[in-house]
Protein backbone atom coordinates (compact mmCIF):
# COMPACT_ATOMS: atom_id res chain seq x y z
CA UNK A 1 0.00 0.00 0.00
CA UNK A 2 2.25 2.73 -1.06
CA UNK A 3 -0.58 5.42 -1.68
CA UNK A 4 -1.53 7.64 -4.97
CA UNK A 5 0.96 10.07 -5.91
CA UNK A 6 -0.36 12.79 -4.74
CA UNK A 7 -1.47 11.48 -1.70
CA UNK A 8 2.72 11.24 -1.07
CA UNK A 9 3.60 14.14 -2.54
CA UNK A 10 1.26 15.85 0.41
CA UNK A 11 2.62 13.67 3.18
CA UNK A 12 6.53 14.75 1.91
CA UNK A 13 5.56 18.49 2.22
CA UNK A 14 3.84 18.22 5.24
CA UNK A 15 6.37 16.51 6.57
CA UNK A 16 9.50 18.74 5.24
CA UNK A 17 7.22 21.77 6.06
CA UNK A 18 7.00 20.32 9.79
CA UNK A 19 10.44 19.38 10.30
CA UNK A 20 11.78 23.13 8.90
CA UNK A 21 9.13 24.95 11.05
CA UNK A 22 10.19 22.48 14.26
CA UNK A 23 13.81 23.02 13.50
CA UNK A 24 13.45 27.24 12.41
CA UNK A 25 13.52 28.80 15.33
CA UNK A 26 16.89 26.82 17.21
CA UNK A 27 18.77 26.74 13.60
CA UNK A 28 17.95 30.71 13.58
CA UNK A 29 19.73 31.23 17.13
CA UNK A 30 22.69 29.22 16.08
CA UNK A 31 23.14 31.69 12.91
CA UNK A 32 22.34 34.59 15.00
CA UNK A 33 25.08 33.37 17.44
CA UNK A 34 27.47 33.23 14.59
CA UNK A 35 26.94 36.25 13.00
CA UNK A 36 29.46 38.93 13.39
CA UNK A 37 28.45 42.19 14.25
CA UNK A 38 26.82 44.47 11.53
CA UNK A 39 26.34 41.73 9.45
CA UNK A 40 22.72 41.05 10.85
CA UNK A 41 20.09 40.40 8.35
CA UNK A 42 17.06 39.43 10.32
CA UNK A 43 17.60 35.78 10.57
CA UNK A 44 16.12 35.31 6.45
CA UNK A 45 20.07 34.97 5.10
CA UNK A 46 23.53 33.58 6.31
CA UNK A 47 26.05 35.58 7.43
CA UNK A 48 28.91 35.62 5.15
CA UNK A 49 31.57 35.15 7.32
CA UNK A 50 31.08 33.29 11.18
CA UNK A 51 32.70 34.05 14.62
CA UNK A 52 32.70 32.48 17.80
CA UNK A 53 33.08 36.02 19.66
CA UNK A 54 29.34 36.01 20.95
CA UNK A 55 29.98 32.69 22.79
CA UNK A 56 33.54 33.91 24.29
CA UNK A 57 31.33 36.90 25.85
CA UNK A 58 28.23 35.01 27.25
CA UNK A 59 30.58 32.15 28.33
CA UNK A 60 32.58 34.75 30.54
CA UNK A 61 29.96 37.55 31.57
CA UNK A 62 27.00 34.57 32.42
CA UNK A 63 29.14 31.82 34.33
CA UNK A 64 27.63 29.33 31.95
CA UNK A 65 30.82 26.75 32.75
CA UNK A 66 29.64 26.89 36.43
CA UNK A 67 26.06 26.51 35.38
CA UNK A 68 26.34 24.03 33.38
CA UNK A 69 28.50 21.97 36.16
CA UNK A 70 25.69 22.68 38.60
CA UNK A 71 22.87 21.24 36.10
CA UNK A 72 25.09 18.22 35.41
CA UNK A 73 25.72 17.90 39.47
CA UNK A 74 21.72 17.95 40.21
CA UNK A 75 20.36 15.79 36.86
CA UNK A 76 22.62 13.18 37.86
CA UNK A 77 21.96 13.59 41.24
CA UNK A 78 18.22 13.54 40.86
CA UNK A 79 18.84 9.94 38.42
CA UNK A 80 20.67 8.38 40.53
CA UNK A 81 18.69 8.92 43.68
CA UNK A 82 15.76 8.60 42.15
CA UNK A 83 16.25 5.09 40.18
CA UNK A 84 18.13 4.06 43.31
CA UNK A 85 14.89 4.46 45.54
CA UNK A 86 12.61 3.78 42.74
CA UNK A 87 13.95 0.42 41.83
CA UNK A 88 13.90 -0.69 45.44
CA UNK A 89 10.00 -0.19 46.06
CA UNK A 90 9.46 -1.29 42.52
CA UNK A 91 10.70 -4.47 43.57
CA UNK A 92 9.13 -4.97 46.36
CA UNK A 93 5.87 -3.37 44.61
CA UNK A 94 6.15 -6.18 42.27
CA UNK A 95 7.72 -9.57 44.13
CA UNK A 96 6.01 -9.28 47.86
CA UNK A 97 3.50 -9.43 49.79
CA UNK A 98 2.53 -6.69 52.12
CA UNK A 99 -0.51 -5.08 53.71
CA UNK A 100 -1.99 -1.44 52.05
CA UNK A 101 0.13 -2.12 49.11
CA UNK A 102 -2.42 -0.94 46.46
CA UNK A 103 -3.37 2.08 48.94
CA UNK A 104 0.30 2.78 48.64
CA UNK A 105 0.62 2.54 45.03
CA UNK A 106 -2.64 4.82 44.89
CA UNK A 107 -0.90 7.49 46.38
CA UNK A 108 2.07 7.27 44.48
CA UNK A 109 -0.11 8.12 41.73
CA UNK A 110 -0.83 11.81 42.95
CA UNK A 111 2.48 12.93 42.43
CA UNK A 112 2.11 11.97 38.55
CA UNK A 113 -0.49 15.04 38.22
CA UNK A 114 0.54 17.33 41.13
CA UNK A 115 1.71 20.41 39.44
CA UNK A 116 4.80 22.15 41.12
CA UNK A 117 3.00 25.44 41.45
CA UNK A 118 0.93 23.30 43.96
CA UNK A 119 4.09 22.17 46.48
CA UNK A 120 6.27 24.96 45.46
CA UNK A 121 5.68 27.32 48.86
CA UNK A 122 5.64 25.10 51.32
CA UNK A 123 8.70 23.36 49.71
CA UNK A 124 10.46 26.88 49.86
CA UNK A 125 9.95 27.79 53.60
CA UNK A 126 10.12 23.54 54.23
CA UNK A 127 13.61 23.73 52.84
CA UNK A 128 14.40 26.92 54.31
CA UNK A 129 13.75 25.76 57.70
CA UNK A 130 16.48 22.66 57.20
CA UNK A 131 18.73 25.63 56.06
CA UNK A 132 19.15 24.31 52.71
CA UNK A 133 17.80 27.44 50.53
CA UNK A 134 20.57 28.03 47.65
CA UNK A 135 22.39 24.70 48.03
CA UNK A 136 22.38 21.64 45.40
CA UNK A 137 20.11 19.77 48.36
CA UNK A 138 17.57 22.51 47.43
CA UNK A 139 17.17 21.25 43.98
CA UNK A 140 18.42 17.52 44.69
CA UNK A 141 15.55 16.11 47.21
CA UNK A 142 12.18 17.55 46.10
CA UNK A 143 13.35 16.28 42.76
CA UNK A 144 13.73 12.58 43.65
CA UNK A 145 10.36 13.30 45.58
CA UNK A 146 8.89 14.47 42.30
CA UNK A 147 10.10 11.47 39.80
CA UNK A 148 9.53 8.68 42.45
CA UNK A 149 6.08 8.24 41.06
CA UNK A 150 6.79 7.72 37.29
CA UNK A 151 9.97 5.91 38.60
CA UNK A 152 8.13 3.07 40.96
CA UNK A 153 5.52 2.52 37.75
CA UNK A 154 8.08 2.27 35.27
CA UNK A 155 10.45 0.12 37.16
CA UNK A 156 7.21 -2.19 38.03
CA UNK A 157 6.49 -2.95 34.80
CA UNK A 158 10.21 -3.51 34.01
CA UNK A 159 10.43 -5.96 36.59
CA UNK A 160 7.19 -7.85 36.19
CA UNK A 161 7.91 -8.88 32.33
CA UNK A 162 11.08 -10.70 34.63
CA UNK A 163 10.27 -14.14 33.91
CA UNK A 164 9.37 -15.68 37.79
CA UNK A 165 11.32 -19.05 36.65
CA UNK A 166 14.51 -17.05 36.96
CA UNK A 167 13.95 -15.91 40.55
CA UNK A 168 13.06 -19.31 41.45
CA UNK A 169 16.40 -20.85 40.01
CA UNK A 170 18.40 -17.91 41.30
CA UNK A 171 16.69 -19.00 44.96
CA UNK A 172 17.32 -22.37 44.19
CA UNK A 173 20.80 -21.33 44.04
CA UNK A 174 20.92 -19.97 47.21
CA UNK A 175 20.22 -16.38 46.38
CA UNK A 176 18.23 -14.14 48.81
CA UNK A 177 15.81 -11.60 48.14
CA UNK A 178 18.37 -8.40 48.01
CA UNK A 179 21.04 -10.33 45.93
CA UNK A 180 17.83 -11.68 43.73
CA UNK A 181 16.92 -8.13 42.98
CA UNK A 182 20.66 -7.32 42.19
CA UNK A 183 21.51 -10.52 40.43
CA UNK A 184 18.67 -11.09 38.25
CA UNK A 185 16.13 -8.02 38.22
CA UNK A 186 18.57 -5.45 37.57
CA UNK A 187 20.84 -6.69 34.80
CA UNK A 188 17.63 -7.76 32.74
CA UNK A 189 16.14 -4.28 32.95
CA UNK A 190 19.18 -2.14 32.12
CA UNK A 191 17.59 -1.08 29.36
CA UNK A 192 14.16 0.53 31.11
CA UNK A 193 16.16 1.47 33.74
CA UNK A 194 18.35 3.40 30.82
CA UNK A 195 15.34 4.65 29.11
CA UNK A 196 13.93 6.00 32.81
CA UNK A 197 17.38 7.78 33.60
CA UNK A 198 17.14 9.40 29.77
CA UNK A 199 13.86 10.95 31.05
CA UNK A 200 14.27 11.87 34.76
CA UNK A 201 17.97 13.88 33.02
CA UNK A 202 15.72 15.63 30.55
CA UNK A 203 13.44 16.53 32.83
CA UNK A 204 15.50 17.81 35.43
CA UNK A 205 18.44 19.49 33.24
CA UNK A 206 15.07 21.54 31.95
CA UNK A 207 13.35 22.27 35.36
CA UNK A 208 13.02 25.83 35.58
CA UNK A 209 10.47 26.94 38.31
CA UNK A 210 12.16 25.13 41.19
CA UNK A 211 15.49 26.20 40.15
CA UNK A 212 14.19 30.32 40.50
CA UNK A 213 12.22 29.11 44.25
CA UNK A 214 14.71 27.39 45.05
CA UNK A 215 18.02 28.63 44.67
CA UNK A 216 17.91 32.37 43.73
CA UNK A 217 20.53 33.60 45.23
CA UNK A 218 23.73 31.49 44.95
CA UNK A 219 24.66 31.66 41.56
CA UNK A 220 27.18 28.81 42.45
CA UNK A 221 24.34 26.42 42.22
CA UNK A 222 22.49 27.49 39.64
CA UNK A 223 21.63 25.62 37.08
CA UNK A 224 21.80 26.38 33.20
CA UNK A 225 18.07 27.56 32.18
CA UNK A 226 17.82 29.25 35.62
CA UNK A 227 21.44 31.46 34.82
CA UNK A 228 20.53 32.00 31.14
CA UNK A 229 16.73 33.29 32.19
CA UNK A 230 18.84 36.18 34.67
CA UNK A 231 21.48 36.44 31.72
CA UNK A 232 18.61 37.14 29.34
CA UNK A 233 16.61 39.42 31.43
CA UNK A 234 20.04 41.60 32.29
CA UNK A 235 20.85 42.10 28.70
CA UNK A 236 17.09 42.35 26.97
CA UNK A 237 18.63 45.41 25.83
CA UNK A 238 21.83 44.42 24.93
CA UNK A 239 23.04 42.23 21.73
CA UNK A 240 20.79 39.32 21.16
CA UNK A 241 23.65 37.85 18.98
CA UNK A 242 25.28 37.26 22.55
CA UNK A 243 21.77 36.48 24.28
CA UNK A 244 21.23 33.82 21.11
CA UNK A 245 24.78 32.56 21.95
CA UNK A 246 23.92 31.84 25.95
CA UNK A 247 20.59 29.90 24.77
CA UNK A 248 23.10 27.80 22.34
CA UNK A 249 25.45 26.83 25.27
CA UNK A 250 22.71 25.91 27.41
CA UNK A 251 20.66 23.94 25.00
CA UNK A 252 24.16 22.09 23.27
CA UNK A 253 24.39 19.55 25.75
CA UNK A 254 20.86 18.52 25.35
CA UNK A 255 20.66 18.61 21.49
CA UNK A 256 23.84 16.86 21.75
CA UNK A 257 22.74 13.88 24.06
CA UNK A 258 19.47 13.63 21.72
CA UNK A 259 21.45 13.33 18.64
CA UNK A 260 22.81 9.83 20.03
CA UNK A 261 19.85 9.11 22.22
CA UNK A 262 16.49 10.51 20.24
CA UNK A 263 15.03 6.67 19.97
CA UNK A 264 15.21 6.36 23.69
CA UNK A 265 13.69 9.64 24.50
CA UNK A 266 11.25 9.34 22.18
CA UNK A 267 10.04 5.69 23.32
CA UNK A 268 10.39 6.26 27.01
CA UNK A 269 8.65 9.50 26.65
CA UNK A 270 5.34 7.78 24.84
CA UNK A 271 5.86 4.90 27.04
CA UNK A 272 6.00 6.79 29.84
CA UNK A 273 2.97 8.86 28.85
CA UNK A 274 0.75 6.29 28.27
CA UNK A 275 1.67 4.48 31.25
CA UNK A 276 0.60 7.59 33.00
CA UNK B 1 -4.43 -33.96 49.90
CA UNK B 2 -6.50 -32.37 52.65
CA UNK B 3 -4.69 -31.98 55.12
CA UNK B 4 -2.25 -29.85 52.19
CA UNK B 5 -4.81 -27.54 50.99
CA UNK B 6 -5.01 -25.32 53.74
CA UNK B 7 -1.18 -24.85 54.29
CA UNK B 8 -0.58 -23.61 50.38
CA UNK B 9 -3.18 -20.73 50.22
CA UNK B 10 -2.44 -19.94 54.08
CA UNK B 11 1.43 -19.33 53.15
CA UNK B 12 0.58 -17.69 50.27
CA UNK B 13 -1.27 -15.30 52.08
CA UNK B 14 1.18 -14.28 54.30
CA UNK B 15 2.28 -11.27 54.78
CA UNK B 16 5.70 -10.05 53.66
CA UNK B 17 6.73 -7.00 55.95
CA UNK B 18 10.26 -6.81 54.83
CA UNK B 19 8.92 -5.25 52.19
CA UNK B 20 8.58 -2.23 53.94
CA UNK B 21 12.10 -2.11 54.40
CA UNK B 22 12.01 -1.52 50.38
CA UNK B 23 9.55 0.91 50.50
CA UNK B 24 11.15 3.26 53.03
CA UNK B 25 13.76 5.28 50.87
CA UNK B 26 11.10 6.03 47.94
CA UNK B 27 8.45 7.19 50.50
CA UNK B 28 10.82 9.22 52.89
CA UNK B 29 11.36 11.11 50.05
CA UNK B 30 7.98 11.60 48.42
CA UNK B 31 6.57 11.90 51.83
CA UNK B 32 8.32 15.09 53.33
CA UNK B 33 8.95 16.83 49.86
CA UNK B 34 5.71 15.93 48.04
CA UNK B 35 2.48 14.99 50.23
CA UNK B 36 3.56 17.18 52.75
CA UNK B 37 3.74 20.49 50.81
CA UNK B 38 0.39 19.15 49.27
CA UNK B 39 -1.19 19.52 52.45
CA UNK B 40 0.60 22.37 53.78
CA UNK B 41 -0.54 24.63 50.81
CA UNK B 42 -4.24 23.77 51.78
CA UNK B 43 -3.13 24.97 55.28
CA UNK B 44 -1.25 27.93 54.71
CA UNK B 45 -4.21 29.12 52.38
CA UNK B 46 -6.49 29.84 55.35
CA UNK B 47 -4.17 32.09 56.80
CA UNK B 48 -2.59 36.02 56.48
CA UNK B 49 1.24 35.20 56.15
CA UNK B 50 3.88 37.32 54.50
CA UNK B 51 6.49 34.18 55.77
CA UNK B 52 8.36 35.61 58.47
CA UNK B 53 6.25 37.32 61.15
CA UNK B 54 3.69 35.06 63.14
CA UNK B 55 0.54 34.05 60.59
CA UNK B 56 -2.87 34.75 61.64
CA UNK B 57 -5.97 32.23 61.16
CA UNK B 58 -8.38 34.22 57.90
CA UNK B 59 -10.55 30.92 57.68
CA UNK B 60 -11.73 31.26 53.94
CA UNK B 61 -10.81 34.64 53.36
CA UNK B 62 -7.57 34.23 50.97
CA UNK B 63 -10.16 32.14 48.86
CA UNK B 64 -13.07 34.37 49.29
CA UNK B 65 -10.13 36.96 47.66
CA UNK B 66 -8.73 34.79 44.97
CA UNK B 67 -12.55 34.51 43.31
CA UNK B 68 -13.82 37.44 43.56
CA UNK B 69 -9.95 39.38 42.15
CA UNK B 70 -10.60 39.92 38.98
CA UNK B 71 -6.84 39.84 38.01
CA UNK B 72 -7.25 36.07 38.79
CA UNK B 73 -10.24 36.02 36.38
CA UNK B 74 -8.29 37.61 33.85
CA UNK B 75 -5.33 34.89 34.45
CA UNK B 76 -7.20 32.19 34.37
CA UNK B 77 -9.18 33.09 30.76
CA UNK B 78 -5.33 33.65 29.40
CA UNK B 79 -5.50 29.72 30.72
CA UNK B 80 -8.24 28.81 28.30
CA UNK B 81 -6.45 30.80 25.63
CA UNK B 82 -3.74 28.75 26.09
CA UNK B 83 -5.66 25.28 26.42
CA UNK B 84 -6.56 26.12 22.90
CA UNK B 85 -3.02 26.94 21.55
CA UNK B 86 -1.37 24.08 23.31
CA UNK B 87 -3.67 21.27 23.15
CA UNK B 88 -6.58 21.59 20.88
CA UNK B 89 -4.47 23.04 17.73
CA UNK B 90 -1.37 20.80 18.16
CA UNK B 91 -3.51 17.87 18.56
CA UNK B 92 -5.55 18.94 15.04
CA UNK B 93 -2.31 18.96 13.47
CA UNK B 94 -0.69 16.42 14.42
CA UNK B 95 -3.76 14.44 13.69
CA UNK B 96 -4.17 15.61 10.11
CA UNK B 97 -0.39 14.84 9.73
CA UNK B 98 -1.54 11.54 11.02
CA UNK B 99 -4.06 11.14 8.73
CA UNK B 100 -2.41 12.34 5.78
CA UNK B 101 0.84 9.64 6.46
CA UNK B 102 -1.29 6.59 7.29
CA UNK B 103 -2.11 6.39 3.71
CA UNK B 104 1.49 6.09 2.51
CA UNK B 105 5.09 4.92 3.51
CA UNK B 106 7.23 6.88 4.71
CA UNK B 107 10.17 7.04 4.21
CA UNK B 108 12.50 8.42 6.65
CA UNK B 109 9.59 8.47 9.40
CA UNK B 110 12.58 8.22 12.12
CA UNK B 111 13.87 11.40 11.09
CA UNK B 112 10.79 13.40 10.32
CA UNK B 113 9.96 12.36 13.93
CA UNK B 114 13.01 13.28 16.23
CA UNK B 115 13.43 16.57 13.77
CA UNK B 116 9.57 17.74 14.46
CA UNK B 117 10.08 16.39 18.97
CA UNK B 118 12.78 18.43 18.96
CA UNK B 119 11.44 21.86 20.20
CA UNK B 120 9.70 19.56 23.28
CA UNK B 121 13.36 18.71 24.54
CA UNK B 122 14.63 22.22 24.64
CA UNK B 123 14.43 24.36 27.73
CA UNK B 124 11.60 26.38 28.02
CA UNK B 125 14.22 29.17 28.80
CA UNK B 126 15.66 28.42 25.31
CA UNK B 127 12.65 28.38 23.97
CA UNK B 128 11.46 31.95 24.83
CA UNK B 129 15.05 32.94 23.83
CA UNK B 130 14.71 31.96 20.21
CA UNK B 131 10.79 33.23 20.07
CA UNK B 132 11.89 36.48 21.08
CA UNK B 133 14.33 36.43 18.37
CA UNK B 134 11.98 35.62 16.10
CA UNK B 135 9.07 37.85 17.36
CA UNK B 136 11.70 40.89 17.60
CA UNK B 137 11.58 44.43 16.26
CA UNK B 138 13.96 43.75 13.75
CA UNK B 139 13.77 39.76 14.09
CA UNK B 140 12.98 36.98 11.64
CA UNK B 141 9.14 37.38 11.06
CA UNK B 142 9.10 40.61 10.51
CA UNK B 143 12.22 40.73 8.20
CA UNK B 144 10.22 38.35 5.97
CA UNK B 145 6.77 40.08 5.96
CA UNK B 146 8.45 43.38 4.96
CA UNK B 147 10.42 41.39 2.28
CA UNK B 148 7.22 40.24 0.79
CA UNK B 149 5.55 43.66 1.08
CA UNK B 150 3.58 42.98 4.35
CA UNK B 151 5.18 45.68 6.16
CA UNK B 152 2.25 46.92 7.36
CA UNK B 153 1.59 43.91 9.46
CA UNK B 154 5.03 43.86 11.36
CA UNK B 155 5.42 44.97 15.13
CA UNK B 156 6.86 43.93 18.20
CA UNK B 157 4.62 41.07 18.47
CA UNK B 158 5.43 40.16 22.08
CA UNK B 159 5.06 44.04 23.54
CA UNK B 160 1.69 44.25 21.56
CA UNK B 161 -1.50 44.19 23.91
CA UNK B 162 -3.61 42.65 20.70
CA UNK B 163 -0.51 40.05 19.75
CA UNK B 164 0.94 39.33 23.09
CA UNK B 165 -1.37 36.05 24.37
CA UNK B 166 -1.62 34.21 20.97
CA UNK B 167 1.87 34.93 20.20
CA UNK B 168 3.04 33.12 23.38
CA UNK B 169 0.05 30.82 22.49
CA UNK B 170 2.47 29.96 18.90
CA UNK B 171 5.31 29.24 21.06
CA UNK B 172 3.10 26.36 22.96
CA UNK B 173 1.69 25.21 19.72
CA UNK B 174 5.41 24.77 18.37
CA UNK B 175 6.71 22.81 21.59
CA UNK B 176 3.15 20.62 21.96
CA UNK B 177 2.69 19.60 18.12
CA UNK B 178 6.01 17.37 18.17
CA UNK B 179 4.16 15.25 21.59
CA UNK B 180 1.35 14.77 19.86
CA UNK B 181 2.89 13.65 17.37
CA UNK B 182 5.23 11.14 18.28
CA UNK B 183 2.43 9.94 20.67
CA UNK B 184 -0.37 9.09 17.32
CA UNK B 185 2.52 7.71 15.07
CA UNK B 186 3.39 5.03 18.23
CA UNK B 187 -0.33 4.68 18.28
CA UNK B 188 -0.90 4.75 14.34
CA UNK B 189 2.33 1.55 14.44
CA UNK B 190 0.00 -0.11 16.73
CA UNK B 191 -2.83 -0.39 14.07
CA UNK B 192 -3.24 -3.74 12.53
CA UNK B 193 -2.52 -3.30 8.65
CA UNK B 194 -5.08 -5.29 8.15
CA UNK B 195 -7.86 -2.73 9.23
CA UNK B 196 -6.46 -0.52 6.51
CA UNK B 197 -6.45 -3.20 4.32
CA UNK B 198 -10.37 -4.20 5.30
CA UNK B 199 -11.11 -0.54 4.57
CA UNK B 200 -9.72 0.12 1.25
CA UNK B 201 -11.49 -3.16 0.47
CA UNK B 202 -14.30 -1.87 1.35
CA UNK B 203 -13.75 1.00 -1.15
CA UNK B 204 -13.27 3.59 2.10
CA UNK B 205 -11.55 7.27 1.06
CA UNK B 206 -9.21 9.06 2.80
CA UNK B 207 -11.54 10.61 5.18
CA UNK B 208 -13.96 7.36 5.73
CA UNK B 209 -10.64 5.72 6.52
CA UNK B 210 -9.47 7.81 8.69
CA UNK B 211 -12.72 8.21 11.00
CA UNK B 212 -13.44 4.90 10.82
CA UNK B 213 -9.88 3.17 11.62
CA UNK B 214 -7.43 5.77 12.47
CA UNK B 215 -9.28 8.01 14.49
CA UNK B 216 -10.56 5.33 16.92
CA UNK B 217 -7.86 3.05 17.35
CA UNK B 218 -5.81 6.51 19.05
CA UNK B 219 -8.46 6.90 21.17
CA UNK B 220 -6.16 6.03 24.08
CA UNK B 221 -3.17 8.08 22.35
CA UNK B 222 -5.10 11.30 21.82
CA UNK B 223 -6.48 11.13 25.48
CA UNK B 224 -2.98 10.95 27.03
CA UNK B 225 -1.63 14.01 24.38
CA UNK B 226 -4.75 16.19 25.87
CA UNK B 227 -4.31 15.16 29.60
CA UNK B 228 -0.26 16.18 29.19
CA UNK B 229 -1.25 19.11 26.64
CA UNK B 230 -3.91 20.55 28.96
CA UNK B 231 -1.88 20.36 32.16
CA UNK B 232 1.10 21.98 30.32
CA UNK B 233 -1.66 24.74 29.34
CA UNK B 234 -2.83 25.39 32.60
CA UNK B 235 0.67 25.25 34.77
CA UNK B 236 2.08 27.39 32.04
CA UNK B 237 5.09 29.73 33.60
CA UNK B 238 8.26 29.37 32.03
CA UNK B 239 6.81 30.16 28.57
CA UNK B 240 5.51 33.65 30.36
CA UNK B 241 7.97 34.16 32.72
CA UNK B 242 10.70 34.36 29.95
CA UNK B 243 9.07 35.70 27.23
CA UNK B 244 6.37 38.72 28.27
CA UNK B 245 6.28 38.13 32.15
CA UNK B 246 3.02 38.42 31.63
CA UNK B 247 2.93 42.08 29.92
CA UNK B 248 1.99 44.31 28.30
CA UNK B 249 0.36 45.46 30.90
CA UNK B 250 -1.82 42.45 32.21
CA UNK B 251 -1.99 41.34 28.84
CA UNK B 252 -0.52 37.82 29.23
CA UNK B 253 -0.48 37.15 32.65
CA UNK B 254 -1.08 33.17 34.10
CA UNK B 255 -1.86 31.93 37.53
CA UNK B 256 0.77 30.47 38.13
CA UNK B 257 2.68 33.78 37.59
CA UNK B 258 0.39 35.17 40.19
CA UNK B 259 1.59 32.48 42.77
CA UNK B 260 5.12 33.15 42.28
CA UNK B 261 4.56 36.94 42.74
CA UNK B 262 2.60 36.60 45.91
CA UNK B 263 4.61 33.83 46.99
CA UNK B 264 7.91 35.60 46.80
CA UNK B 265 7.79 39.36 45.95
CA UNK B 266 4.78 40.57 47.46
CA UNK B 267 5.23 37.98 50.06
CA UNK B 268 1.27 37.58 50.21
CA UNK B 269 1.82 33.67 51.10
CA UNK B 270 -1.78 32.51 51.90
CA UNK B 271 -2.73 34.46 49.10
CA UNK B 272 -0.50 32.62 46.58
CA UNK B 273 -1.33 28.93 48.69
CA UNK B 274 -4.83 29.81 48.02
CA UNK B 275 -3.90 30.69 44.65
CA UNK B 276 -1.84 27.20 44.26
CA UNK B 277 -4.66 25.33 45.66
CA UNK B 278 -7.28 26.82 43.39
CA UNK B 279 -5.24 25.80 40.46
CA UNK B 280 -4.55 22.17 41.40
CA UNK B 281 -8.15 21.78 41.95
CA UNK B 282 -9.05 23.25 38.52
CA UNK B 283 -5.78 21.30 36.88
CA UNK B 284 -7.44 17.66 38.49
CA UNK B 285 -10.89 18.29 37.44
CA UNK B 286 -9.89 19.13 33.80
CA UNK B 287 -7.59 15.97 33.86
CA UNK B 288 -10.83 13.78 35.27
CA UNK B 289 -13.05 15.13 32.61
CA UNK B 290 -11.06 14.73 30.00
CA UNK B 291 -10.06 10.81 30.73
CA UNK B 292 -14.05 10.74 30.90
CA UNK B 293 -14.82 12.54 27.66
CA UNK B 294 -12.38 10.47 26.37
CA UNK B 295 -12.77 6.90 27.70
CA UNK B 296 -13.98 3.63 25.91
CA UNK B 297 -17.77 4.24 25.03
CA UNK B 298 -19.65 1.60 27.22
CA UNK B 299 -17.51 2.14 30.17
CA UNK B 300 -14.01 0.43 30.68
CA UNK B 301 -11.85 3.76 31.47
CA UNK B 302 -8.43 3.15 31.19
Amino acid sequence: MNGSRRERLLGYTLLVVGALLALYPFASIVVLALTPKGERSGGVSLPSSITLANFATAWTRGGFGQALWSSLVVAVAVVVGASLVSLLAAYAFTTMRFPAKSLLLAVLLVGLIMPYEGIIVPLYYLLDGMGLLNTYWALILPQIATSVSLGVLWMRTAFAAVPPSLAEAASIDGANRWSTLWRVYLPISLPAIGTLGTLLFLYTWNEFLMALVLVPQNPAVQTAPLALSFFAGSTRNFDPAVTAAAAVTVALPIVAVYVVLQRRFISGITAGAVKE
Amino acid sequence: MRIREPAGPTRRRRYDWGAYLYLVPAFAFYVVFLLRPVVESVWIAFFDWDGISASTWVGNANFADVLGSQQIWQAAGHSMVFIVFYALVPTVLALVFIGVIARIRVRGLAFFRAALFVPYILSTVVVAIAWRWIFAESGPLNTALRSIGLGGLARTWLGDFDTALPSVGVIGTWVMFGLAFVLFVSGLQAIPAELFEAARIDGAGPFREFFAVTLPALRGEIQVALVLMITAALRNFDIVWNTTSGGPGTSTTVPSYFIYREAFVTHHVGRASAIAVALTVLIIAVVATVMRLTREPGGGAR
